[in-house]
């Protein structure tokens, strides 16, 4: 089952205290993975919950449309966030092997933000998808602050 | 010795796609938290998780901070010949745990 | 490493179980378990035993359910056999006044209170710690044989004066915020603090991977968390308020259907 976010208004948030990643910081970081090269969206489905219930698992799923055969496949799945502490969510490698280029993983949002999921395929393309993650948190916690 | 869960079929037909999922329990301790005393906690994160399948890589993944605690990471793979899938987890202060399963391919 | 023995807890049986005796029950109980406030990512979760984290720590409980211990050399194994049939019913009824133990007769205790009194007593080994891997490990692999159980607790009339106590204390108010449970839990049930669901509060999962902990915790962890939530004073872990409470949880949850070691945001 596909799941896009949808973009909302607000968001209750966590922040850690040292200081957050942003959309420009998200975007170097995506480069370092492209280069020049063209990112195209398509082929990727990032399937994540629109609304989660505790940024630190959120369910994450990346599935990439292709024949994974010697001539054409899908070499590496690269994940990035924009609020995180960090860019980086994670980068994996496949081969013809895999047979399906489909990647499950949990994953912690530090904020309501977009994450990113970039595929790169043996002929040096590049596919993405982002999806638009609202995350809250529980009421009744452990800690005053 | 880690406290690893691995679901992967026991048997298969050759050719055929199959799911592994594995799970460990690991804090994954992100190193941009702060604790009651104020001052960080240092990271301590597992960053590196392969498969191999009689020896041969399957399935490779880096790690960042941003992975959840007790990691969970599903991949597929085409069966190939009766063996041992081995998934290997190395990170910060020197964490390494292995874990194998057999698999018999008709 | 051990092998968690999966065996009849397939995903199957365990997503069909759960969620089948929540549906039937749902038709005319309006009570539900913090399960059905989930969603369903959260849910999947839960109901797949090979992708929840709780079940970690139920290998963990398993391997320390065959492991000697103490100055008595004993494992659980030794007096308990398989757990699957010694243990099946016993968290649906806890918290119980045990029988034959030496140590605060006739005070009821909670799961948790039961396996270090059988730690201490019978393996004579020392207790194990709140919320230490070791203990929770063993909760959670107890609980789990009563997965699919309804909450049934023991109709002891010696339990009738901590059960009433427990009842007082949901109902009071308490804290800087002065809430009782019931305020939240009854009363606001279903509606949103802070961007979250408020539960009804039946403690059907408990042990719980909590996503807030990230890691398992018991019922007592999750009230004390309720306590810092309210602005109270949080209790002692030795505190016998937090047993009364749960007798009252317990029989306010009576005929719901178990579904430890659940996952919880």
């Amino acid at each position: 089952m596909q799941r896009r976010a949808f973009i909302a208004g607000f968001a209750v948030t966590v922040l850690p205290i040292a200081a957050a990643a942003t959309p420009e910081t998200m975007a170097a970081a995506i480069k370092q993975v492209t280069g020049d090269a063209a990112v195209r969206p398509g082929r990727v489905t990032l399937d994540i919950p629109p609304l989660v219930e505790n940024g630190n698992t959120v369910p994450l799923t990346v599935s990439v449309e292709s024949p994974m055969t010697e001539a054409d496949f899908i070499k590496a799945i690269h994940v990035f966030n924009e609020k995180n502490p960090q860019p980086h969510v994670f980068d994996a490698r496949l081969s013809p092997r895999n047979g399906k280029a489909v990647v499950g993983t949990r994953i912690k949002l530090a904020d309501a933000q977009k994450v990113v999921a970039i595929a790169e395929t043996s002929k040096g393309e590049f596919f993405s998808a982002s999806a638009d993650v609202i995350v809250t948190i529980a009421a009744c916690i452990e800690d005053i602050t | 010795m880690a406290n690893v869960l691995v679901n992967a079929p026991k048997t298969a037909r050759k050719g055929e796609t199959v799911e592994i999922k594995a799970l460990i329990m690991h804090p994954m301790e992100t190193g941009f938290r702060a604790g009651t005393n104020g001052r960080i906690i240092p990271r301590n994160i597992i960053e590196h998780f392969t498969a191999t399948w009689n020896g041969s890589e399957i399935f490779r993944m880096d790690f960042s901070p941003a992975i959840a605690a007790n990691p969970f990471v599903s991949f597929f793979t085409i069966a190939g010949e009766s063996g041992t899938i081995t998934l290997r987890w190395t990170g910060d202060e020197g964490f390494v745990a292995e874990h194998q399963v057999a698999i018999t391919v008709t | 490493m051990t092998r968690l023995t999966i065996g009849p807890f397939t995903v199957g049986w365990a997503l069909a179980s759960v969620f089948a005796a929540s549906w039937a029950l749902a038709q005319s109980d309006p009570r539900h378990s913090g399960y059905q406030d989930m969603g369903p990512d959260l849910r999947r979760m839960q109901d797949d035993d090979t992708a929840n984290p709780a079940m970690l720590f139920v290998q963990a409980g398993q391997a320390l359910w065959q492991e000697k211990a103490g100055t008595a050399n004993k494992a659980c194994a030794d007096c308990h056999q398989d757990a699957a049939k010694s243990m099946k019913g016993v968290a649906a009824r806890y918290p119980a006044i045990p029988a034959g133990t030496d140590k605060g007769a006739g005070q009821p205790v909670d799961l948790e209170g039961r396996i270090n009194l059988c730690r201490t007593e019978r393996q004579q080994a020392p207790a194990l710690e709140p919320e230490s891997p070791d203990l929770l490990g063993l909760t959670a692999y107890v609980a789990l044989q009563s997965r699919g159980q309804p909450i049934a607790p023991a109709d002891d009339p010696r339990l009738v004066p901590f059960r009433t106590k427990g009842a007082g204390l949901y109902k009071s108010r308490q804290g800087q915020l002065n809430l009782s449970c019931s305020n939240c839990h009854d009363d606001n049930a279903g509606k949103k603090l802070a961007g979250a669901t408020i539960p009804q509060g039946h403690p059907t999962g408990y042990p719980i991977y909590r996503l807030e902990w990230q890691t398992l915790g018991s019922l007592k962890r999750r009230l004390r968390n309720c306590l810092v939530g309210m602005r109270a004073e949080t209790w002692d872990w030795d505190d016998p308020q937090y047993v009364a409470l749960e007798l009252y949880l317990m029989d306010r949850a009576r005929g719901m259907t178990l579904d430890a070691p659940a996952v919880r945001p």
